[in-house]
């Protein structure tokens, strides 16, 4: 009893000392109709800007897979008054440094600039030309096309890439999120197609802005209205459906590679569900907390199965995935599934141990001073707040709820949220 | 214990005046030599409550000697499964509980530990570090059971990655007598055949504190952590080193060509020329520019094998260049890229060519280098973002047997390259004498991937 009580008191200290590594977060909504985020940090005389749009490629018009994917990478590629290389050269003579993607919900761009007067403001314009005056030049988008369904052709050879689809494609068959893109659908894109896309998505109703760094909240909030005064108005875009779960399945497809991939998973929990903290905690000791994990003892430490194995919730704004991945050689893949299942159907019964959960808290607790020890981790931590509307004081209060999880939370929330009634298996390359 | 914890948000709060001085202090890093040979460099960041801390091997792939290839990151596995105060698992669970993040790494010229940790964590790292560093138990069950992880690693790493496959062919040709020419993770037959005995012999060999040094980047005070270093690691004893062979890699007098097939759709067309890398900081010329020469051609999206192979010719659907200036053994400079479709390797060698001769008979503009010098000193302010990054810096420059202080001076250098330095060694070192082209030969997959069939459970 005695040692119990010692450890309370020794994570609620590691909370106080957490909470002191929080940075404070200024929220406003920029004339526009944008939603602001912004860290005031003048450790380093380096700015972070982050643009993220509710246009991922959950977006993707129905029979246009890739378009999100595509649109996105042609914004940088010739902007009114300059094309693709002058502006990755103006770029290159700033130092600054200009990256961001697509993911299921958002579409990302990101940049990075020295703070310097003569850095940044220069930095920041090419930022808005991007973002306000795509030019989509019909030679570009050609080329680009031709890349992206290359590029696609090459991924589907590979054993994990055709897991992951196959998996995506099972947990939501009839959602967006498992709609992937092929060389087909991308090479039936039309340029006009793309300008569209940009109009109804890129509005600033579905963009936030995240900004850390040395800037004052004056400049800060100029920036905003700046980046975001004349993004397109907003088109009113459909918002994503809920998924539905869908029935169990099982897929084996052949693959002449020399392991098996092996994917579980099924539509799980979305952005803001209050069971997070439980299936977050709880996972640690299922099969997120690295080599300390009840998947990683078996499947690696106690039979040398896999060199990785791992389990993970996904949230997205609709219900994103629970997934559970390892490789292992072709001979053992039957073996090592049943391990994995065994593994978590024990887990989805008894939940963790109390002392499994203790060492979940004092991780996860006392590891996220690191979450947030460099601008770039205060950025991505805060976009995601910002992008998904997640309180303002999800960072102050993290440690605590953590700490309030128990082991019945964690057995509620997993026979909620994980049903294997509805779990999709995915083996390629098995024998 | 209810005390110690009020007294450690005390410290904190303490600190804070300290937190909002200037960052960077001027004698930053701090370094000492303990008795027994091993080195600690200390940098001192106090942007957050946290510190990183690295153990530095010298002694990686490079090191080993045949039939054992792979005992270097072997080894690695094994260094998490026990000691006789640490049983196995227990460093990472400890690691866990404190709140810390751990791994290591193998490379050619070193194997190296880190830990990130909340600050307050730090001298139990070194402890447990400290620990394994002499006292490690190699159980023969528990390297039974890793050695067959190392093997799915490297079924995952290489033998079902066609790339990888493509670059293990390649150093293996391009280089005869040195041991760079060995896969890190060593030879799958070489892993088959290893022994528990293997493992404990390379630990004796290396694993010693006149071997090793450590780095530490965070919100610390240099002489607190000298005073740890000295407790943890200082009662460890050194022991002589083995000589080590310089095993040069006698000159190439030809090009090497060779095709790996592997299931893929994309061709890869890869191209190395043997160049210097760094070995006196001062006296070298020719490195600083092959690095700038790099830059110029792969630096960014508009650099020119992006803007002329890809962009404008429609060659390659990617293509780039490779070049780490600092390293124990030789250099290597590579040319890659991937044909667009209806283009052929042949086509896309000659392009990835043409270029190197473009720089060699017309050379760079002013433009260009004053372009890809601004790149990298942003780089370098965006590097002290990440205290992982700054360790990093400093481990791998001194592994390359670059003393970290010289840091500066190399930047300095860089800076000074100048566009005539750049022609001259795109003059002399890309000849054909000096060149290995590997070509992967993509092979369609068998009708039946793909193929799937779905079967309902339950």
């Amino acid at each position: 009893m005695k040692v119990v009580r010692l450890f309370c008191v020794l994570c609620l200290c590691l909370a106080g000392s957490a909470a002191e590594a929080v940075p404070t977060i200024a929220h406003w909504l920029a004339p526009s109709g944008a939603r602001v985020f912004f860290v005031e940090n003048h450790d380093l005389p380096i700015v972070d800007v982050q643009v993220d749009l509710a246009a991922g490629t959950a977006y993707d018009p129905p029979g246009q897979a890739g378009l999100a994917s595509l649109t996105r990478a042609l914004l940088e590629m010739g902007v009114q008054g300059m094309d693709e290389t002058e502006l990755s050269n103006r770029l290159a003579d700033l130092g600054a440094q200009l990256s961001g993607g697509v993911d299921r919900d958002r579409a990302s761009l990101s940049l990075r600039t020295l703070s310097a007067s003569d850095k940044r403001i220069p930095a920041f314009g090419l930022l808005r030309a991007v973002l306000l005056s795509p030019q989509f030049p019909a030679t570009v988008f050609a080329r680009e096309q031709a890349r992206s369904a290359a590029a696609l052709k090459e991924a589907l050879t590979r054993p994990e890439t055709i897991a992951s689809r196959a998996l995506w494609a099972a947990m939501y068959p009839a959602h967006p999120y498992g709609r992937q893109a092929t060389p087909e659908s991308v090479n039936a894109l039309q340029r006009a197609d793309v300008v569209a896309f940009w109009r109804g998505n890129y509005t600033a109703q579905r963009a936030t802005l995240t900004i850390v760094g040395d800037m004052s909240r004056t400049q800060a909030e100029v920036l905003a209205q700046e980046l975001s005064a004349g993004l397109p108005p907003d088109a009113a875009a459909a918002a994503l459906a809920q998924p539905q779960l869908p029935a169990a399945s099982e897929q084996r497809i052949a693959h002449p590679a020399a392991q098996a991939h092996v994917q579980v998973g099924l539509p799980a929990i979305r952005r803001g569900d209050p069971d997070y903290f439980p299936l977050l905690v709880g996972n640690y000791s299922l099969g997120g907390g690295g080599f300390v994990s009840r998947l990683m003892k078996e499947v690696r430490e106690k039979r040398g199965f896999a060199y990785s194995v791992q389990s993970y919730f996904l949230p997205l704004a609709q219900t994103g995935p629970f997934q559970i991945g390892l490789q292992t050689k072709k001979a053992q893949a039957n073996d090592a599934l049943q391990v994995a299942r065994d593994v978590l159907a024990g887990f989805l019964a008894e939940g963790p141990s109390a002392a499994e959960l203790q060492a979940a808290k004092q991780n996860l607790i006392g590891s996220f001073p690191l979450r947030l020890d460099s601008n770039r981790k205060i950025l991505e931590n805060v976009a995601i707040i910002g992008f998904y509307g997640l309180p303002l004081d999800y960072l102050e209060r993290y440690a605590e709820n953590v700490e309030s999880v128990a082991v019945a939370d964690i057995k509620a929330a997993f026979a909620r949220h994980v049903r294997p009634e509805s779990m999709a298996t995915v083996v390629v390359g098995g024998e | 214990m209810p005390m110690r914890c009020t007294r450690r948000i005390a410290g904190l709060i303490a600190l804070l005046p300290v937190l909002a001085a200037p960052p960077q202090v001027l004698a930053n890093p701090f370094e000492r030599q303990l008795d027994n040979g091993l080195r600690v460099i200390v940098k001192e960041d106090r942007r957050a409550p946290t510190a990183v801390h690295m153990v530095w091997y010298r002694a990686g792939s490079m090191d080993e000697t045949s039939g054992t290839t792979g005992v270097a990151h072997l080894l690695e596995h094994m260094m998490f499964k026990g000691t006789p105060s640490t049983g196995a698992g227990e460093f990472s669970r400890l690691v866990a509980a404190a709140g810390g993040r751990d791994n290591a790494f193998t490379s050619k010229d070193y194997t190296a530990y880190f830990q990130q940790v909340p600050k307050q964590k730090l001298e139990q790292m070194m402890q447990l570090e400290a620990d394994r560093m002499r006292h490690l138990t190699l159980d023969a069950g528990e390297f039974a059971q890793e050695i067959r992880v190392v093997m799915e690693e490297r079924r995952l790493r290489t033998e079902d990655q066609p790339q990888s496959l493509l670059f293990e062919q390649m150093s293996a040709v391009a280089l005869q007598a040195h041991p760079y020419r060995v896969p890190v993770i060593g030879w799958m037959n070489d892993l088959a055949s290893m022994t528990a005995h293997d493992a404990r012999d390379w630990y004796e060999r290396w694993y010693v504190p006149n071997n090793a040094y450590v780095v530490i980047v965070g919100d610390v005070d240099h002489d607190a952590v000298f005073k740890l270093a000295e407790r943890y690691y200082g009662p460890l004893v050194p022991r002589a080193l083995p000589l080590r062979k310089p095993q040069e890699e006698p000159a190439q007098s030809g090009i090497r060509r060779l095709t790996v097939r592997a299931p893929a759709d994309l061709p890869v067309v890869l191209m190395a020329y043997k160049v210097p890398v760094v070995r006196d900081v001062e006296a070298d010329v020719d490195l600083y520019a092959l690095e700038m020469l790099s830059a110029i051609l792969d630096g960014h999206d508009a650099a020119r094998f992006s803007r002329n192979l890809i962009r404008e010719q429609r060659l390659a659907t990617s293509a780039g260049t490779g070049y780490d200036s600092t390293a124990r053994g030789p250099g290597l400079f590579y040319l890659t890229g991937s044909p667009s479709a209806g283009k052929t390797r042949a086509e896309l060698e000659a392009g990835m060519r043409a270029e190197i001769e473009r720089v060699a008979s017309a050379g760079v503009t002013a433009e260009e280098l004053v372009r890809a010098k601004a790149q990298l000193l942003a780089g370098q302010i965006y590097k002290l973002d990440s205290m992982f990054a700054q360790a990093m810096e400093i481990g791998q420059l001194e592994s390359a047997g670059v003393p970290y202080r010289l840091n500066t001076r190399m930047l300095e250098k860089l800076q000074a390259v100048s566009a005539e330095q750049v022609r001259a060694v795109a003059r002399k070192y890309f000849r054909d004498e000096q060149l290995t082209v590997a070509e992967l030969d993509p092979q369609a997959l068998p009708p039946s991937a793909r193929a799937s069939s779905t079967v309902s459970r339950h």
